[in-house]
């Protein structure tokens, strides 16, 4: 029998692409999900998927916790789960449109939750942490049950299949989000399981991903030594966990982020001035477990932003533009054109190099 | 009486045909195998004399000699092996315990070769090592995750005292006295060429090797030879020596003998006079007051360096590690059972104790577990015999490796293990100036800088293949590695799969 | 010259219709097609939009014009020909190429001309007009790279680790190359004005198709770097 995700490990390669909107302006899904018909090559049919920032603003005081369940069984045992630790404002199936291409979908649910104040207080911890522990909680111990994404108005919605219907599928174009990052998968091996696609989600942090790193194992065992489970071992897990670590646990900047992730070379570190130079000592230092090996180019989402990431040789391409407010981000050129053919300002971020887009405060 | 009559392990084998009669072997010889009959001119030998240290093998001018092991055996069986008989008579007509040296020959498992690494193919490319970047850099020390900022929100960069070293690889701990001037000189000089570190081991630091301080790791034992204050200051790091592979539980002993001129005056302790290493520090009997020593050499150096801490592998590693991490200690390093000795019990060596590279992997995942493991570096030793070890060993979890008997081996050591009788023909494990003289330091740098410069490009050329650039990104990576041919509970201490999984 | 409308064409299809084309061809609406003019040693071929990556693998004689950016593995093995990019091309331009040339008005990704290599008669040229990325010149074994480093945007000419493992071939940078640094088994000095003539006939050509101040470009100092030897590494190995 092939094992599934999370019972081996599966290399996978990857096109990626992304849109956000300075200005907070909320788009359809429908250009983000055309944007990857040109990278069709990059991917194989066995996992596609996107993250949308902003589509549930009359939700948006409460977690979404979007979910896929093998059967009524463990979304029970879910839902009890979830009852002892939060409140459900709402919930419901996600809306799909069946088309052929896509078969064999689990139970796909989401809940609006609000934490309960005297749980939070018990546990000893704060809400984000409270929710994130719950996420992880659930992928871990309750069987069949798995959290796509829990963020406040952001979702994650992924399938086996190509990314375009994948997209169709879940009616992205009846979305409107201020930020959106698509990922269609490579994988070598797999029998399709819909957990295993991109992108991966903790609370508001979502990871797409181009690339097999290896320096995989190294950073999983780095990363389970502070309470993270890698139950998917895919790259894209490990990925963000690594971001919830540095950023909201060690409060580290994206910046300071990305010189842990793709370290300068000890060469780079020692040309750079002074201040620079024991800045980025000092990081590589204290997180040398979390330097990333091997080719990646990753777009990480959050609330209000996103940056994306080549690896320090940069080994995979990613190719970004602008066009008034909006950024794009894309594994090729070509799917930029798709999202705005005249975008300007092209260029070819150097590998380590960040590109952080935030939304302007108060508008997301 | 006859009985304990034990037939020469060795003969010497000298062609005529070849032979110059210029008695180069007589004078090369310190054990006195070779000689000349009482006529001046016949050489002859005596082989019971000889150990195999291959001195006269190798400086013979014209090749005529060959050492060969005897054929006269006991009537051995799997059982009573010819060393087990030999040993028992060699008991029975002296009374003595064993002693041997160098590291535990008897046929344990060597997990080393039964780890497969791996490559890349396709998903991920491989990494050119001679023409990429390719860093094996390390940093020795703690790596506490709390990091605090200014007042600006700047990061505070002050890192806890760590070692720099250009390579994974230091040399361990030797002290002088059990190894010559000379072999130290070299020691010091490739460890300064290489970025790296030596260590003192429990003899003290020689006056003329104090320029090398910040490659030099200065070692506490529990006789405190040569520990005063200069001392403490004047290495790169202090290691206090809790026990070592070869000997764990055993404390050590030169003879009076080797006491003399500057090994006493560097060991401070009077010529002539038995240097005895107890088997405990006796101010340490409990985890906590190995706190208190490891804090008094902070103290007495201004916390300005990393203390590492020194541990034979034994059965109970994992609880004694995650102790002495939380004892302040900054390295923890893990000497396995085949670690070399100048001379240990040969009960002791050949039974006491556990593979390194077991010892390693519980140690690794016992820290991660506790969530303590970026508190100390890992450093292990114990037969780090080439350039693949150090890659295995790293990515079950260590910082680095100390290697002490490949050093000698680069330095001449032919391995005849006989270091306990001080008649080193290399020059190495020896006080006796003629020997010492043998060993020419500067070569024997050359020959250390070109044995670790070659491994560091073995190195990088299995971590490109891996497509790893950095040796932090290596380390602990266990999905590197593969077994072969062992049992489920072997893998599941080592935490790695079957090759083929 | 006939017109190929890329769109509602996938790559092999686009290719067939380029192959099959009795004379030169212009490909408009060119939205990341792969593979374009793979192997093609007849035509020329005008292209309008975003060529896919491996544009003009194993060239073997014809010319591309891209109007626009080209992705990535630009002249892939190339053998003979010309690709001409009026604007920015995407990593490993060049990549193995041991004939023709690729004419780069605007800037090149990581890894430009690496491991180009030279044969016989043949020996292939890149010139880029703007600044590239690290690894230029990787493995070089022959042939001439040119990079003017006319970009406006202020950043260093090339990046880190230029020319690592270069055992053959030159490059010329225009300028003094402040700040680059050059691994130990090169030579980097200031190129003489031979060392210029030789690739004057190709920086004018350049210069023409771009419509650039050919005087200008030429006016400046340029760096020449030459591998020290084409057996770096033979002193690395022990036989065993």
């Amino acid at each position: 029998m092939l094992l599934k995700e999370g019972q081996v490990r599966i290399p996978s390669g990857c096109a990626v692409s992304a849109v956000i909107s300075r200005e907070g302006e909320l788009m359809s899904g429908e250009k983000i999900v055309a944007s990857m018909v040109p990278m069709h090559e990059r991917s194989n049919g066995l996992g596609g998927g996107f993250a949308g920032y902003g589509i549930y603003p009359d939700m948006a005081d409460f977690y979404a916790f979007h979910m896929f369940f093998t059967d009524k069984e463990s979304k029970k045992a879910c839902e009890y789960f979830l009852k002892e630790g939060f409140e459900i404002v709402k919930a419901e199936p996600i809306p799909v449109r069946k088309i052929p291409s896509i078969t064999d979908e689990p139970l796909i649910f989401r809940y609006f939750l609000s934490p309960l104040r005297s749980r939070i207080a018990d546990a000893q911890v704060d809400e984000r942490e409270f929710v994130a522990r719950a996420a992880m909680y659930i992928n871990v111990r309750i069987s069949g049950a798995y959290v796509v994404s829990g963020g406040k108005n952001m979702g994650v919605f992924k399938a086996v299949g190509f990314p375009e219907d994948v997209g169709e599928f879940y009616r992205l174009d009846e979305y409107g989000a201020y930020c959106w990052t698509a990922h269609g998968r490579y994988p070598t091996n797999t029998p399709g399981w819909w957990g295993g696609a991109h992108p991966f989600s903790l609370l508001d942090y979502t990871v797409v991903h181009n690339g097999e790193i290896s320096s995989y194992d190294a950073n999983r065992r780095y990363i389970e030594a502070y309470g993270y489970k890698c139950t998917l071992q895919t790259d894209t897990e490990v990925f963000t966990y690594i971001a919830d670590y540095l950023l909201r646990r060690k409060r580290l900047t994206l910046e300071e982020t990305a010189s842990v992730i793709a370290a300068p070379f000890w060469t780079t570190i020692e040309s750079r001035p002074l201040e620079e130079r024991e800045r980025l000592t000092y990081l590589r230092n204290i997180f040398s477990g979390l330097l990333v090996t091997g080719p990646f180019s990753i777009i990480l989402g959050f609330d209000g932003g996103l940056m994306a990431l080549n690896d320090r040789l940069k080994l995979r391409s990613m190719v970004v533009a602008e066009k008034d407010d909006k950024v794009f981000i894309a594994s090729e050129e070509a799917a930029i054109r798709v999202l705005e053919p005249d975008a300007v300002n092209v260029r070819a971020p150097e590998g380590g190099e960040p590109v952080i887009v935030r939304v302007k405060e108060g508008k997301y | 009486m006859q009985t304990d009559y034990i037939y020469p392990r060795y003969e010497v084998e000298r062609r005529e045909s070849r032979c110059t009669n210029c008695g180069l072997c007589v004078r090369e010889c310190s054990y006195g195998v070779h000689y000349r009959a009482s006529d001046g001119k016949t050489l002859l030998n005596d082989d019971a004399k000889c150990v195999n240290c291959q001195r006269c093998v190798a400086t013979c001018p014209t090749h005529a000699i060959k050492i060969v092991k005897s054929n006269c055996d006991f009537r051995e069986n799997y059982n009573w092996s010819g060393d087990a008989i030999k040993e028992i008579m060699k008991q029975a007509g002296s009374g003595g315990v064993l002693l041997s040296s160098m590291g535990n020959p008897q046929p344990f498992p060597v997990y080393w070769d039964k780890l497969l690494l791996n490559a890349s193919q396709v998903t991920n490319p491989p990494i050119d090592p001679l023409r990429e970047p390719m860093e094996t850099r390390v940093f020795l020390g703690k790596k506490p995750s709390e990091i605090s900022r200014d007042e600006h929100g700047r990061l505070i960069c002050d890192l806890p005292p760590r070692l720099t070293l250009e390579l994974p690889i230091l040399f361990s701990a030797m002290s002088y006295g059990s190894i010559s001037y000379n072999a130290h000189a070299a020691l010091a000089a490739a460890a300064t060429k290489l970025g790296t570190c030596y260590n003192t081991g429990e003899g003290g630091l020689h006056e003329n090797f104090y320029g090398y301080g910040a490659n030099t790791i200065v070692q506490v034992a529990s006789g405190r030879f040569g520990v005063h204050k200069d001392y403490l200051e004047a290495g790169a790091a202090i290691e206090i020596k809790m026990g070592q592979g070869a000997k764990p539980g055993i404390g050590g002993h030169l003879p009076g003998s080797k006491i003399v001129g500057d090994v006493s005056r560097t060991r401070m302790i009077p010529e002539g006079s038995d240097a005895i290493s107890p088997a405990p520090h006796h101010d340490i009997y409990s985890i906590e007051d190995l706190r208190q020593l490891v804090f008094s050499l902070k103290e007495a150096t201004e916390y300005k360096k990393p203390v590492i801490v020194k541990i034979a592998a034994v059965h109970n590693i994992a609880a004694i590690a995650s102790g002495i991490a939380r004892s302040g200690a900054d390295v923890i390093a893990i000497d396995g059972f085949r670690g070399g000795t100048g001379a240990a019990p040969t009960r002791i060596r050949d039974n006491v104790g556990i593979p390194v590279e077991l010892a390693l992997a519980a140690v690794d995942t016992r820290l991660r577990d506790e969530g303590i493991r970026n508190d100390v570096s890992l450093v292990v030793g114990g037969s780090i015999r080439n350039s693949t070890d150090v890659v295995k060993a790293i990515a079950l979890g260590a910082d680095a490796c100390y290697i002490a008997t490949a050093a000698l081996i680069a330095l001449g050591c032919h391995m005849c293990r006989n270091c306990q009788s001080g008649k080193c023909n290399w020059g190495i494990a020896t006080q006796n100036p003629d020997l010492v003289r043998r060993l020419d330091p500067e070569e024997g740098a050359r020959r250390l800088v070109n044995l670790l410069t070659a491994w560091k490009h073995e190195i990088m050329e299995i971590m490109g293949g891996m497509g790893i650039n950095s040796i932090e990104a290596l380390r602990g990576n266990r999905l590197m590695l593969r077994g072969i041919g062992l049992t489920e509970k072997e893998l599941s201490v080592l935490g790695v799969a079957h090759a083929g999984e | 010259m006939i017109i190929l409308n890329a769109r509602a064409t996938d790559n092999a299809a686009l290719n067939e219709r380029v192959r099959a084309a009795k004379e030169d061809c212009e490909i408009v609406g060119c939205i990341g097609e792969r593979f374009i003019g793979a192997g093609l040693s007849d035509k020329t071929i005008n292209i309008k939009g975003i060529p896919g990556n491996a544009l003009g693998a194993y060239l073997n004689g014809a010319k591309i014009f891209v109007d626009g950016n080209a992705q990535d593995a630009v002249g892939d093995t190339m053998n003979e020909g010309e690709i001409i990019v009026r604007g920015n091309a995407g990593d490993a331009p060049g990549y193995a190429m041991r004939g023709g040339k690729i004419y780069i008005k605007g800037n090149a990704g990581y890894r430009a001309g690496i491991h180009m290599k030279e044969y016989r008669g043949k020996s292939p040229v890149i010139i880029i007009g703007g600044r590239c990325g690290s690894f230029l010149g990787e493995y070089q074994a022959g042939g001439l790279i040119v990079v003017l480093g006319l970009n406006k945007d202020g950043k260093r000419i090339v990046g880190n680790f230029p020319c690592a493992g270069m055992h053959g071939g030159k490059v010329l940078l225009r300028g003094n190359a402040d700040g680059v640094v050059f691994p130990d088994k090169v030579t980097a000095r200031a190129a003489t004005s031979d060392d210029v003539d030789y690739a004057k006939p190709h920086i004018q050509e350049f210069c023409r198709i771009f419509g650039l101040d050919e005087r200008e470009v030429l006016s400046s100092p340029f760096t020449l770097v030459t591998p020290d030897s084409a057996n770096p590494y033979k002193r690395m190995y022990v036989e065993n």
